[in-house]
């Protein structure tokens, strides 16, 4: 089909340009400076791939009156983007968009003094579910033959992912926790090496966000076993999910953007308007459906209570994954 | 020459062994099936760094080195003054960011480098140091949209009215 | 063949007024951003991405293919007028490029740059247009061991770029690979080296603050103080009449590298863990292997800019092909290029051939498109770039400064990087005094963060075992060469000290 996607999202864009002259509020606060938009990755993966979809949402519609100025700092997984939003000059023109290292580098690198919950909640655009793939040519296609088959490698089945405490390899901690495997895992840099190698079968299998190996899925190269959220995903309605196996556990990616520590009211109440139109749009609510993600949109309070619970799951998955 | 040469392979040793000490904060050895820790690399390479640190200062014992071998001094009146005065500049110009902002800094060393060690006239100094800071403004702010660091809360006033004209 | 019909209605989209107008105009604005030390062809390609969705998609590909294409040209140019590496791509073009404009041929080295790049780039499209699936996989057979072994052949083939002094090359290169490891072990997840506990560490040591402190502050420093402040060498005016006998001597003098470069470059670029960077060093080392007159690198070698030129304009076409067909950017350009046809609701990877083939083919029409249009835009401004050298030293000696300081602060968006700058600008004029070689250090601290982590990766898939890098089929012959390559000169040394005594 030539009318794909695409020419739909131009076409809601091409109205919205039309619709929405300046829709920034008359009255209140206004960004005064171009905003900080730090990105907590590098460039290419699924934190940046939002971070410009936003930004390009708002530039096109003229959202704001002051550029959203993108700028990755990914260094030390995270942390160097933590120090900066920490340290911010100007805390009512720093917003940051987060991915999970937003819980966990606090927690491994202590040194670093960062309290997360003195950061201002501002927009949750969605949760980035988590899933378990293999090559088509390993023949398996079940989550049982692929238990079966890690089992008996004895220690020689190999997996790739994005690094010690990162999300990928939490998830897989805790699925050698619950089944016995003995998994031999590979830290790569980035999501897409990581489906890179698995594509040339230098390693057998990955946990992955669905944004990330739906181009070889849909070419037929990769083959998901077992989804790691609530409830099945829209997308793979044929993928158990780990609850129906039995074990209560459920792995997202968050993809929240936030505010620096000491933010104004006015300034975070400004903020909220804008990402929450852009997460109403039609651009918005096409990509969550077109990348998988889930929709869970919640006020500050809940934002709040959201990030001490997922702070307290992930202190305790972290030190079940040291011993 | 020969002075100098001995001072910065001992400087150079002495950096190699503190990368070497805090290399080994992570596991420098062989980890039995699964290859190197992860102070592996650095802690060798630095060794290296050390062990060649004393090649060098071998080869200088022996004058093997061209360096070692002369007698001249590293540099003369002028070369030092020349590396003082822009060298010094260079770290003028950086520490006065914070206070003044980039582009005030960058106004700063132009007028301190073209005038007085340049010794242009007035008229040019004047005109490179106030036209390359606006050009340099436009060029990253407006068109590239990266933000450059601002000063001390005075120079916020020129950056709020800059960022009205541009957007 | 098909191929053929396919590419003549990519280059004929291509052609339509719109686009051409958005090649020409990305290629200028890249070639201007390229030009700019600090900045290169994935700040020019961020930036311009929100406007991409006022055009059809393959219009706004196209487009930032163009800026892409335009940035690696403009790379070049303070690689030479300034001596600082307008991007990472650009570094071995310093190497004789700047002892070319200090010789008052600037326009040399600019023209030969520019005529290898176009080689280079439209090598690479023809080998894009004839072989991409199949080159696709071959790159999905570059697991960790297989590119850690490409590492070590590219370390084998600047073994002679050193000076003659052996243990200070040895120490550079050391120096380079240590700085390499500051900031965070990916493998085991921990911080690593934060010297002093500064926590401005934690980021790590980016290449382009070495590259800028060594070549912007550095170099410069060395160059009043050698100069005496005077420079006595200009570049004479350019006209079109010396343009025409630049382009002949060019071609004489530098198509070997051209050559080199342009396929070198395509190959190694093509695998995604590699890129141009590497591509480039790499090239740039096996023409000086392979010259006649290899003394000649590092003096002003038109074979020693081509080479380098040819291949990272080469090397960023063939990063385009893992991007397009397995959905994997070689670079952070082509992450966000990625990231662009996302959002443009298409989906990367094996099947993009075949869905959107209209797409594809338009992006490659325009490459050979772009590529006539970035040559002759170069050539046109080459008079400007080598009228700026023109300039007294005192006022372009500040210039060089300020550029490197703010377009260290554009690459790096960090003071604490500044400060690096500036501590590596002071500390490599006094090594340099002392004759220790600097480029070593700067290769060291491009390939050390790929090839550190492919080793730990191999070893960790093998238990342990280092014979991995011999028995892999693609691993083995490479790790091989790669040994008596840096064996040979040892050999060699050991062989003339034998005489001597």
């Amino acid at each position: 089909m030539k009318l794909s996607k695409r020419n739909f999202l131009g076409l809601t864009l091409a109205t919205a340009l039309t619709a929405l002259p300046l829709i920034a509020l008359a009255d209140g606060w206004q960004p005064k400076r171009p905003i900080d938009f730090t990105i907590m990755a590098g460039a290419g993966g699924g934190a940046d791939q939002i971070a410009r979809f936003v930004q390009s949402v708002v530039d096109a519609n003229d959202m704001t009156n002051r550029p959203l100025v993108p700028t990755n700092r990914g260094g030390g997984s995270g942390a160097e983007a933590l120090l900066h939003l920490k340290d911010a000059r100007d805390p009512d023109h720093t917003i940051m968009v987060t991915l999970n290292s937003f819980y966990t580098t606090p927690i491994r690198q202590e040194a670093l003094n960062v309290n997360i919950e003195s950061f201002t909640p501002l927009t949750m655009m969605g949760v980035d579910p988590f899933v378990l793939w293999v090559h088509k040519n390993s023949g398996i296609t079940t989550f049982e033959q692929y238990v079966e088959k890690v089992k008996s490698m004895n220690g020689e089945y190999v997996m790739g992912g994005t690094g010690a405490g990162q999300e990928d390899s939490i998830v897989i901690a805790y699925m050698s926790g619950a089944y016995g495997l003995d998994i031999k895992y590979i830290p790569y840099d980035g999501g897409g090496a990581v489906a890179k190698d698995l594509a040339g079968q230098q390693i057998m299998a990955t946990v992955n966000n669905p944004a990330e190996a739906k181009g070889f899925y849909e070419a037929g190269e990769f083959v998901p076993l077992l989804a790691f959220s609530d409830e099945r995903m829209g997308a793979y309605p044929n993928v158990p999910t780990m609850k129906e196996k039995g074990h209560d556990f459920s792995y997202y990616n968050q993809r929240a953007i936030v505010g620096a520590p000491g933010m104004s009211d006015q300034a975070a109440a400004y903020y909220r308007d804008i990402f929450g139109k852009v997460y109403e749009g039609d651009e918005w609510q096409g990509y969550l459906k077109s990348e998988s993600l889930s929709p869970l949109p919640m006020d500050e309070a809940t934002t709040r209570k959201y990030w001490a619970t997922q702070v307290e799951n992930h202190r305790q998955l972290l030190s079940e994954i040291e011993n | 020459m020969r002075k100098g040469e001995i001072s910065l392979v001992g400087v150079l040793a002495l950096f190699s062994i503190y990368l070497m000490w805090k290399s080994a904060e992570l596991p420098i050895g062989y980890i039995r099936g699964q290859g190197p820790g992860g102070g592996f690399w650095p802690f060798w390479l630095s060794l290296g760094m050390l062990l060649s640190c004393v090649i060098i200062a071998w080869n200088w014992s022996r004058d093997k080195s061209p360096a070692s071998a002369s007698d001249e001094p590293l540099m003369d009146a002028f070369g030092w003054r020349t590396v003082m005065l822009v060298g010094g500049g260079v770290v003028g110009f950086v520490a006065l960011i914070p206070f003044v902002s980039m582009y005030g800094a960058v106004c700063l060393f132009m007028l301190y480098y073209v005038r007085f060690l340049g010794r242009h006239s007035w008229p040019l100094t004047l005109g490179l140091a106030l036209m390359l800071p606006f050009a340099l403004f436009f060029f990253f702010e407006g068109a590239m949209q990266i933000s450059m660091p601002q000063g001390l809360p005075f120079t916020q006033p020129f950056f709020d009215l800059m960022y009205d004209i541009i957007y | 063949m098909e191929v053929f019909s396919f590419l003549a209605d990519g280059i004929f989209l291509a052609l339509q007024p719109v686009n051409l107008a958005l090649i020409l105009i990305g290629v200028t604005v890249g070639l201007f951003i390229g030009a700019m030390p600090g900045l290169g062809s994935v700040n020019g390609v961020a930036i311009l991405l929100p406007i991409t969705f006022l055009v059809p998609p393959a219009s706004a590909i196209i487009f930032l293919a163009a800026i892409y294409y335009g940035a690696m040209y403009g790379g070049a140019i303070s690689s030479v007028t300034l001596g600082i590496p307008g991007a990472s791509t650009a570094v071995a073009t310093t190497f004789d490029g700047r002892p070319l404009a200090l010789q008052g041929r600037a326009s040399l080295a600019l023209v030969t740059a520019a005529l290898a790049s176009f080689v280079g780039g439209t090598v690479a499209t023809v080998f894009f247009t004839l072989f991409a699936p199949l080159l696709a996989s071959v790159a999905l057979n570059f697991g960790p061991p297989e590119i850690f072994a490409l590492m070590l052949l590219a370390f084998a083939t600047f073994v002679g770029l050193g000076g003659d002094d052996i243990p200070k090359t040895i120490f550079s290169i050391c120096f380079g690979l240590v700085l390499a490891t500051v900031g965070f072990d990916t493998i085991s997840g921990a911080p690593r080296l934060v010297l002093f506990d500064i926590q401005g560490f934690v980021r790590g040591i980016g290449f382009i603050v070495l590259a800028i402190g060594v070549y912007g502050i550095g170099e410069m420093l060395w160059t009043l103080e050698q100069t005496r402040g005077e420079i006595t060498t200009t570049n004479p005016k350019m006209t079109a009449k010396g343009l025409a006998s630049d382009a002949k001597e060019a071609v004489q003098r530098g198509w070997k590298g051209t050559w080199i470069g342009s396929i070198l470059g395509f190959f190694v670029g093509v695998l995604p863990a590699a890129g141009a960077t590497p591509g480039s060093l790499m090239s740039y080392g096996v023409a000086k292997i392979i010259s006649k007159t290899p003394h000649e690198y590092g003096n002003g070698s038109p074979d020693g800019v081509a080479a380098p030129e040819a291949a990272n304009n080469s090397a960023s076409t063939g990063a385009m092909l893992p991007m397009l067909t397995l959905g994997i950017p070689g670079s952070p350009t082509t992450a966000i290029l990625l990231g662009g046809m996302v959002i443009w609701g298409l989906t990367p990877g094996p099947r993009l051939f075949l869905d959107e083939s209209e797409f594809v083919w338009g992006l490659i029409g325009s490459f050979y498109v772009s590529n006539v249009a970035a040559v002759l835009i170069n050539l046109a401004f080459i008079p400007l770039f080598v009228w700026m050298l023109r300039m007294p030293f005192t006022i372009l000696a500040p210039l060089i400064v300020v550029l490197s300081i703010i377009g260290g602060f554009a690459a790096s968006r960090s003071m604490h990087d500044l400060w690096m700058i500036v501590i590596f600008g002071l500390g490599a004029f006094f090594l340099r005094k002392f004759d220790y070689p600097l480029a070593p250090a700067v290769l060291a601290i491009v390939l050390g963060p790929i090839a550190e982590p492919t080793l730990r990766q191999s070893l960790l898939l093998s238990s342990g075992d280092p014979s991995i890098f011999f028995t892999r089929p693609i691993a083995g012959p490479i790790t091989v060469i790669a040994i008596i390559l840096i064996l040979l000169p040892a050999l060699k040394l050991l062989r003339r000290n034998g005489r001597v005594s």
